[in-house]
């Protein structure tokens, strides 16, 4: 099951999603007409140029749509679907989206750049990459932090100042846990540390010296030299991510969505020691998932999340991708995004930094089970050319989950389409 | 008989969908006999043009084609404010003292005027954002009240909206999710489902709450109103809190077109609200409408304005003491303004909100300044409830 994820991302190059490098060419675009509009403002030619701006985030919009598309895509013909998953999950625990401007759409971008490269590395290289990428700094505010002694707030007198909203994070959510071993002064000191990681559009990542606090910084009883560069900083998260509390965490977080809700102590246990024993070395760690019995229990596991139930759907009708990549900005937003809004998930817009919830009784409320068996009623017909023998698709769909009641329930349907509906919505295609 | 073919078009993409301006109703059911109406408006609200300032000497200077007051038909107030004219619907309301208003509010919220930041402040209820803080102040609100349990029907929901998301028990509605299958499929539905008890009990809910979405001419009715009425439904219940936004505030350019359609929206939303919580119902509620921040005082260049500061709080319902703009008024003049551009704020509006909270639900003044709206100064009794 691992040795796929070690081979080549054969998906990844059939169904490709820009790298936010690449994607960044569109904030430099902007930051370009935007220049040239505030000198022009209010004449015909800035009226031109207000229209280009249109262009490039109308353009951006669409992709991003697109990349929805690929992104399903990707999981409905994977032969490696724990990477797709692996992606989820991690993209999630990282959470970041950009808040305003073209930037909004390089979520996508972000996770092809910062996640899918380090899935089977170690923690702290995703952890750097994620907690160093230029969308994770702009979502918390973190280059636009500035130390309260730096060059730059000597400069500017008090208008702007520290922001603590990365560190807090990342003590809180991406590492150590809310329980973790951790305390305002903390938060503060790593901010200080943090004070300088910046970006801008047309190289990417920055450290401002200027930004930077001087004097070494404490956290968790480690100190940190203050010299204006990123090796401390890159020291303090090598720290974060071998600290007994991460181990912990991640463990949890990683039962919690792949086994249960309400995951055997044992497991978490078995995968914190492993993940401390090898460094965080995360091939590794889900192994020791893979391995333990306790993710092997019978019956059905978690709810599937809205993208999840989705994306299985296309998988279980193999919908071509043919039928996907030529729809509309429109048709995307009608027959994927709002369905997702209405089951409870606003694709890629969690509402906080900590990502989607994951007990199911967030999920299978009535207003989210409403909107998947409307979903599951209404889009297979949209999919594919014609649907499948309902009798057949419960084999294909369920396996040797198919309870005798959906059987009868799909020969028993008035039509082929609330049949599979039925299917699609019972609990064994709803679960995991 | 087969799923319908309005709702087969709604779902994968052939009809005109369903109202952009609406998201899901959240509800809670409390231990109380009074109800709680929480709408916010996203994208922020021009207070100055909703209940015009017209009396301020300032206020003609400031917009040029926003001109409001009597002159043009915005029914009068009180001699110094005025209702902006597409809210005409509601003057019974104002008259009858079950609808009023607070005037040079703003959360604690200063200076990046992002909604984004602005939105999740005001649903925080926080003093900033670098509190971190995960709930909202509604969900708080429930988490210091003993005995309070979801209604049964959504006791495995949990609210979608910031306002109401915490670790009090909240379920979620959407007036849109309604479920309309054919009767064999429904009870195919029901039989697919018994592999799962908890889905079970979902899928029942779910057919119990599908309904609220027609008029009595058995007509589909706009999403906004299908919200308020199936929110007053619910309150009519066992509800006792619902909250629910509404879109469409953001007038950066021909505001005298964008605004009025949304304001006609909350005037339909509360106009249903009175009209469906029937009998001594609406006597006991208390409806609140919030928004993140207000306008620029001045028009822009593009017959709109942009992001601001102060801006107004409206309220409604026959708890409350209604026909009234509250608020002590800082003045237009450019010295008066905030940065010289908008309304200042002269009090916090949570302090509104929280003591209308007080007057529903006797919360003490303490929970409301630590635990509700953690650092908030309730100040002087405003007086609003009868």
């Amino acid at each position: 099951m691992l040795s796929g994820l070690h081979g080549p991302d054969e998906i990844a190059e059939r169904f490709p999603i820009q790298p936010f490098d690449d994607f960044r060419a569109r904030m430099v675009e902007m930051q370009a007409l935007y220049k040239k509009r505030s000198k022009v403002r209010g004449t015909p030619e800035g009226e031109a140029l207000r229209k280009q701006q249109n262009l490039v985030k109308k353009a951006a919009r669409q992709d991003m749509l697109g990349w929805l598309g690929q992104t399903l895509l990707r999981r409905a013909h994977t032969k490696t679907a724990l990477r797709e998953r692996l992606v989820y999950f991690w993209a999630d625990h990282f959470t970041a989206y950009g808040k305003a401007g073209v930037i909004k759409r390089a979520t996508s971008p972000y996770i092809e750049e910062a996640i899918r490269p380090h899935l089977t590395g170690r923690f702290s290289d995703l952890l750097f990459a994620c907690v160093t990428h230029p969308v994770m700094l702009h979502f918390l505010d973190q280059h636009k932090s500035i130390g309260p002694n730096s060059v730059a707030a000597a400069r500017r007198g008090k208008s702007r100042g520290l922001n603590e909203n990365l560190a807090r994070e990342v003590l809180e959510l991406h590492t150590l846990g809310v329980d973790g071993p951790y305390n305002q002064t903390d938060v503060r000191e790593l901010a200080e540390l943090f004070a300088g990681m910046s970006f801008q559009p047309n190289r990417g990542f920055k450290f401002r010296k200027d930004y930077s606090e001087p004097g070494a910084e404490t956290v968790l009883g480690t100190t940190y030299d203050g010299k204006p560069t990123m090796a401390p900083v890159r020291a303090a998260l090598d720290d974060l991510a071998a600290h007994p509390a991460t181990a912990q965490h991640i463990a949890r977080k990683l039962a919690v969505h792949f086994v249960s809700d309400d995951p055997d102590p044992a497991l978490v246990t078995h995968l914190a020691t492993r993940f401390r024993e090898t460094d965080g070395d995360l091939a590794q760690v889900y192994q020791a998932l893979l391995e333990h019995d306790a993710a092997w229990q019978p019956g059905l596991g978690n709810a599937k999340l809205p993208v999840d139930f989705v994306a299985s759907t296309l998988r279980a009708l193999n919908v071509a991708p043919e039928r996907i990549q030529p729809l509309t900005e429109k048709e995307m937003r009608q027959g994927f995004l709002r369905p997702m809004a209405m089951m409870g998930q606003i694709w890629q817009l969690p509402i906080g930094p900590d990502g989607w919830p994951e007990e199911d009784g967030h999920w299978l409320t009535p207003q989210g089970l409403s909107a998947r068996i409307t979903w599951a009623m209404a889009a297979p017909e949209q999919l594919v050319p014609s649907l499948p023998d309902p009798r057949e698709f419960v084999r294909t769909a369920l396996g040797s989950y198919a309870s005798e009641a959906v059987q009868f329930a799909a020969g028993a349907a008035e039509s082929k389409s609330e049949a599979i509906g039925l299917v699609l919505s019972c609990p064994a295609f709803q679960k995991r | 008989m087969t799923l319908s073919r309005r709702r087969l078009l709604n779902l994968i993409g052939c009809s005109a969908a369903a109202s952009p301006f609406l998201t899901p109703v959240s509800f809670a059911a409390g231990p109380w006999d009074n109800r709680l109406v929480v709408i916010i408006l996203r994208g922020a609200l021009d207070g100055l043009d909703a209940v015009q300032p017209y009396g301020d000497p300032a206020w003609p200077e400031l917009r040029r084609t926003l001109a409001g007051g009597p002159e043009i038909g915005s029914p009068d107030l009180d001699g110094f404010f005025a209702l902006h004219p597409a809210m005409r619907p509601l003057m019974p309301m104002w008259a009858a003292g079950d609808l009023g208003f607070v005037h040079a509010v703003s959360t604690p919220y200063r200076d990046k005027r992002s909604h984004f930041d602005g939105q999740d402040l005001l649903e925080a209820g926080t003093m900033s954002l670098a509190e971190g803080a995960r709930d909202g102040w509604l969900n708080r609100l429930l988490q210091t009240v003993p005995g309070v349990s979801g209604d049964t029907a959504y006791a495995i929901g949990r609210g979608d909206m910031y306002l109401l998301r915490g670790s009090a028990p909240v379920a979620n509605w959407s007036a849109e999710a309604d479920l309309t299958l054919s009767p064999q499929a429904l009870r195919l539905m029901e039989l697919v489902m018994q592999d799962d008890p908890k889905m079970h009990a979902v899928l029942q809910e779910a057919e119990l709450l599908a309904g609220a979405d027609v008029d009595a001419g058995g007509k589909r009715r706009p999403g906004h109103i299908r919200t308020a009425a199936f929110a007053a439904e619910r309150l009519r219940s066992d509800a006792r809190i619902a909250a629910f936004s509404l879109n469409g505030w953001d007038t950066h350019q021909d505001q005298h077109r964008a605004l009025p359609k949304a304001l006609e929206r909350l005037a339909d939303v509360l106009l249903t609200l009175k009209e469906e919580l029937t009998g001594p119902v609406w006597n006991k509620t208390g409806v609140v409408v919030m928004t993140e921040f207000g306008r620029t005082a001045r028009e822009n260049g593009t017959r709109g304005t942009d992001h601001g500061t102060g801006g107004v709080m409206i309220y409604a319902g026959g708890a409350l003491r209604g026909g009234q703009v509250g608020g002590a008024w800082p003045g237009l003049g450019q010295a008066e303004l905030y940065q010289g551009r908008d309304l200042e704020p002269t009090r916090d509006v949570r302090a509104y909100a929280a003591w209308i909270m007080r007057g529903l639900f006797s919360l003490d003044a303490t929970t409301l300044e630590t635990k509700v709206f953690p650092g908030v100064d309730l100040g002087d009794d405003p007086r609003m409830m009868r």
